[in-house]
């Protein structure tokens, strides 16, 4: 291992310190920052209900309410100030631009929002996105108009995938520029209308209290989703004296938004109906657990029931891993034995999952003696991808909570044949693929080993977000997730360079946790200009940088799909230590099994943000694999073929 | 439902299935059996709630045989009706779809309810004196009217369900057609259910 800067600065021991602790407030314009403890918090209020939440909560309303008189008359920009601090945004994502600077110029003015100057717009809205997935509320970010709009894109419709509650702002050339094609000037309303939400374009500051209070509440209710609202520059600067709405105002306002939250009363009858009937049903837990924060009442249904628990990509940390119950990771490269207990099932309970066809394959040979029952908080959900006997409209939480006490109590006992026959297929897949042969005990530094030792390293306490590509599926499947929301993924757009910045939102999110970035060599390159973020904020991610030298799932369709065809799989990085030196971030490298755990223990000890530069097997790759188009049934679990 | 028993070629040497050798195939969503459907989309009148209906359309895939929209007698509220074709869940999907959009407030298939159904057509037809006499004969025989007529040509309106006008078309092709214009269908119940007046406000 080498250390190329910063001897560790104490352990990490102070993680949770400071966590509720109020901070002190930040005053405007008084940089630089007196130097952050690890994990303390910036004007963030604790969502876990502590005291200090309470505090907190109580000092911002009474800034609310005494706010000092503006000595200039309040314009369209406080009114976006406001709205933010009304939903209890705490820190937000943006970088300014021309149309823009009416908002910065009076941001110094709020001093409890918290403004984090991003390195592109992109990395604006993940870190708004990994900040949503945390903490459950809505993540903001903000961009200029033109280039600064679209540069949001990708992250917009990276959350509109993943159903991320988001306020994306724009700003826009002025009114009466509008359709003039002005300097800067691009239709981004017309640009987000498919991927998000819903959408605004405001001309007139009378509107803002309005559009923000509507835009809130439709990203976190129901399903959740991005909402875009782009503003006039001349709306920022107009004089307003318009009013915020009440929560009732706003939903009276919103005649046609109106989510379904309780089942059907018939429906969960009958489901508990199949439920009594079935002989090897299994759960499929999806994003839909989280977002209703309903991990217990799955939990509690699971236990009464004794039916194993499988999970999707963003389904993971549903239930936490070491449960008895919890039996893996689901679909394209999820694990053997998940799969074939669903293609053996008789009864499937899908919550809060969409049926991608990441997860069943070709939905023709997709567990073939199932019966569906399906429940989402999103109607179209519902028969969308496949036919399903049982459709429950409704939120995860309430559903299940409604259902457990229709269902009979089924011991574990009661299924032990097939419990035990899912366990000998569980002990069978997990000796059998690749990790299972144990390279990393040769000496090969295998992914999957490093993944393993982050996990037991942080005592699966940490988030950890992962980029995309074979890292991604390295990450979900070996780093044993026990809480709820400590894996942040992108899985519906599955957008390289969202590591990164998705870390530092949820770093800043949930500061009283270790915050890990898992990311590929490729990916890194894309977004790694956010390090100068982390280190400008001291926003302390851990990042493991996993450097195969290759766009390695590229690198393995075309091995195994394309016949070793290796055309654009090979890309060139930098010294990866000497760049994180030259943002000032502490680098550790490894390239021996040996050297990992020094390596993570090194990173974790830095007050800050760190790097651990991973130099992992060139051509190691993920198996089980589904090909695309294949069904569940088809995994490709080695491969022997051409070696490069 | 029940499950079609048929096999398939895929190798599942992995699926561990219950003692059969075939496993059934899932039936995909849906019956399979394209009709023709009438939606009622009830829309708040908010800037672009057109262009998000349409681009809904395109972005799922769902094809679009005509669009009509209008006001309603609320001032604040417009009606969209809209025909495709597709089977019963592709059509389903499409109201649940609709549904998501923030402004659209109610929607309704008509296929097989009864309706008053109806569009209106211009058709301009070339005419000489000759033959004036019996366009004007076809068009009574269609109970639709003409509405401008000149030397060469005739406008003749025509108002009726889609496959009535659909015939006058055809009729009135052999003269020659120099323009035609079609309304798309509108539709509403008969009797005195009214699909607005729940949503009064
Ligand atoms: C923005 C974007 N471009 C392209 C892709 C297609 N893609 C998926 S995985 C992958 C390779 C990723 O390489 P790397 O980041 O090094 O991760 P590895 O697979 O090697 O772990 C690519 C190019 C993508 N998902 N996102
Ligand atoms: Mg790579």
């Amino acid at each position: 291992m080498t250390i190329t800067k910063g001897e560790p600065a104490g352990p990490a021991a102070t993680a949770a310190a400071g966590a509720a602790a109020r901070p002190a407030a930040p005053t405007t314009a008084a940089p630089p920052r007196r130097p952050a403890q690890h994990g303390e918090r910036h004007g963030h209020v604790p969502h876990d209900g502590t005291a200090g939440a309470a505090a907190i909560e109580q000092a911002r309303n009474a800034m609310l309410r005494d706010a000092k008189p503006l000595k200039r008359s309040r314009i369209g920009a406080d009114v976006v100030c406001e709205a933010l601090l009304r939903q209890g945004v705490d820190v937000f994502f943006g970088y300014p631009g021309g149309v823009v600077l009416p908002l910065y110029d009076v941001l110094g003015d709020y001093p409890e929002l918290r403004h984090v100057l991003v390195r592109h717009e992109q990395g604006g809205a993940h870190a708004a996105d990994g900040y949503a997935r945390v903490t459950g509320r809505v993540g903001v970010c903000l961009g200029t108009s033109g280039p600064g709009a679209t540069n949001l894109v990708t992250g917009i419709g990276t959350a509109l995938l993943d159903s991320i509650p988001m306020v994306a702002i724009t700003g826009n050339v002025p009114g009466a520029l509008i359709g003039k094609d002005a300097f800067q000037e691009i239709d981004i309303n017309g640009i987000t209308l498919p991927m998000t939400k819903h959408n605004y374009l405001v001309r007139d500051a009378d509107d803002l209290p309005r559009v923000f209070a509507e835009a809130f509440h439709i990203a976190r209710t129901g399903r959740p989703g991005p909402v875009h609202i782009d503003i006039t520059k001349d709306a920022l600067q107009q004089e307003t004296s318009a009013q915020h709405p009440t929560e009732a105002e706003v939903i009276a306002g919103l005649p046609g938004f109106r989510p379904n939250f309780d089942g059907h009363p018939r429906q969960l009858k009958v489901a508990a109906a199949e439920i009594a009937r079935a002989t090897r049903p299994v759960i499929l837990a999806g994003h839909g657990v989280l977002h209703a924060e309903a991990w217990a009442d799955l939990l509690a249904f699971a236990e009464k029931t004794s039916i194993p628990v499988a999970w999707t990509l963003l389904g993971i940390g549903a239930i936490s891993e070491d449960h008895p119950l919890a039996y893996g990771f689901m679909g394209m490269h999820g694990w053997k034995h998940v799969n074939r207990a669903i293609q053996s099932a008789d009864l499937l309970i899908a919550i809060g999952m969409r049926f991608d066809d990441r997860v069943t394959g070709n939905v023709r040979t997709y567990a073939p003696y199932a019966r569906i029952i399906h429940v989402d908080i999103d109607p179209a959900e519902i028969g969308k991808n496949v036919a399903v006997e049982v459709p429950i409209v409704g939120d995860a939480g309430r559903v299940l909570r409604a259902l457990t006490p229709m269902v009979e109590e089924t011991p574990p006992a009661a299924r032990a044949e097939y419990l035990a026959e899912l366990a000998d297929w569980r002990a069978e897949s997990e000796a059998s693929s690749w990790h299972g042969s144990g390279a990393w005990r040769e000496g090969v530094l295998t992914a999957d080993f490093v993944c393993e030792r982050i996990g037991d390293l942080t005592d699966h306490r940490a988030t950890y977000v992962a980029d995309v590509g074979q890292n991604q599926m390295w990450l979900a499947r070996y780093a044993g997730f026990r809480l709820p929301n400590s894996h942040v993924s992108s899985g519906g757009l599955g957008t390289m360079g969202f590591g990164l910045p998705a870390a530092m939102g949820a770093a800043l999110g949930r500061p009283e946790r270790e915050t890990w970035a898992i990311i590929g060599d490729g990916g890194f390159q894309m977004t790694s200009q956010e390090l100068m973020t982390l280190v400008q904020d001291r926003i302390p991610v851990k990042i493991a940088l996993f450097d195969n030298k290759k766009l390695g799932m590229i690198r393995q369709w075309q091995e195994i799909i394309y016949g070793g065809n290796y055309h654009s799989a090979h890309l060139l990085g930098p010294d990866f230590a000497k760049l994180a030196d030259a943002f000032g971030i502490p680098a550790f490298r490894a390239r021996t099994p040996d050297e990992v755990d020094p390596a993570i223990e090194a990173a974790q000890a830095v007050d800050g943000p760190a790097l651990v530069w991973f130099e992992i097997a060139e051509t190691q790759n993920i198996f089980p694999m589904m090909p695309a188009g294949k069904g569940l049934s088809d995994l490709i679990e080695k491969w022997d073929g051409p070696e490069e | 439902m029940s499950l079609p028993v048929e096999d398939l070629d895929s190798d599942r040497s992995n699926g561990a299935g219950p003692a059969h050798s075939a496993p059934p195939a899932r039936a995909l969503p849906g019956s399979g059996e394209v009709n023709r459907h009438v939606l009622v989309a009830i829309v708040l009148n908010r800037p672009g709630v057109l262009n998000r209906v349409a681009s809904l359309m395109r972005a799922r895939n769902f094809n679009i045989e005509s669009l009509s929209v209008s006001h309603t007698d609320q001032a604040d509220v417009s009606r969209m009706t809209i025909t495709l074709r597709g089977d019963d869940v592709a059509v389903e999907q499409v109201s649940k779809q609709l549904y998501r959009l923030i402004d659209v407030l109610k929607v309704q298939d008509f296929a097989g309810e009864p309706t008053v159904e109806h569009e209106l057509a211009l058709i301009k037809v070339r005419a000489t004196d000759a033959n004036r006499a019996e366009i004007v004969k076809v068009a009574e025989l269609y109970r639709a009217r003409l509405v401008d007529i000149t030397e060469g040509s005739v406008i003749v309106e025509a108002a009726g369900s889609e496959p009535e006008v659909d015939a006058i078309v055809a009729l009135l092709r052999s003269y020659g057609i120099k323009e035609l214009v079609r309304t798309g269908t509108v539709v509403m119940a008969r009797g005195s259910a009214s699909i607005e007046e729940a949503l009064k406000r």
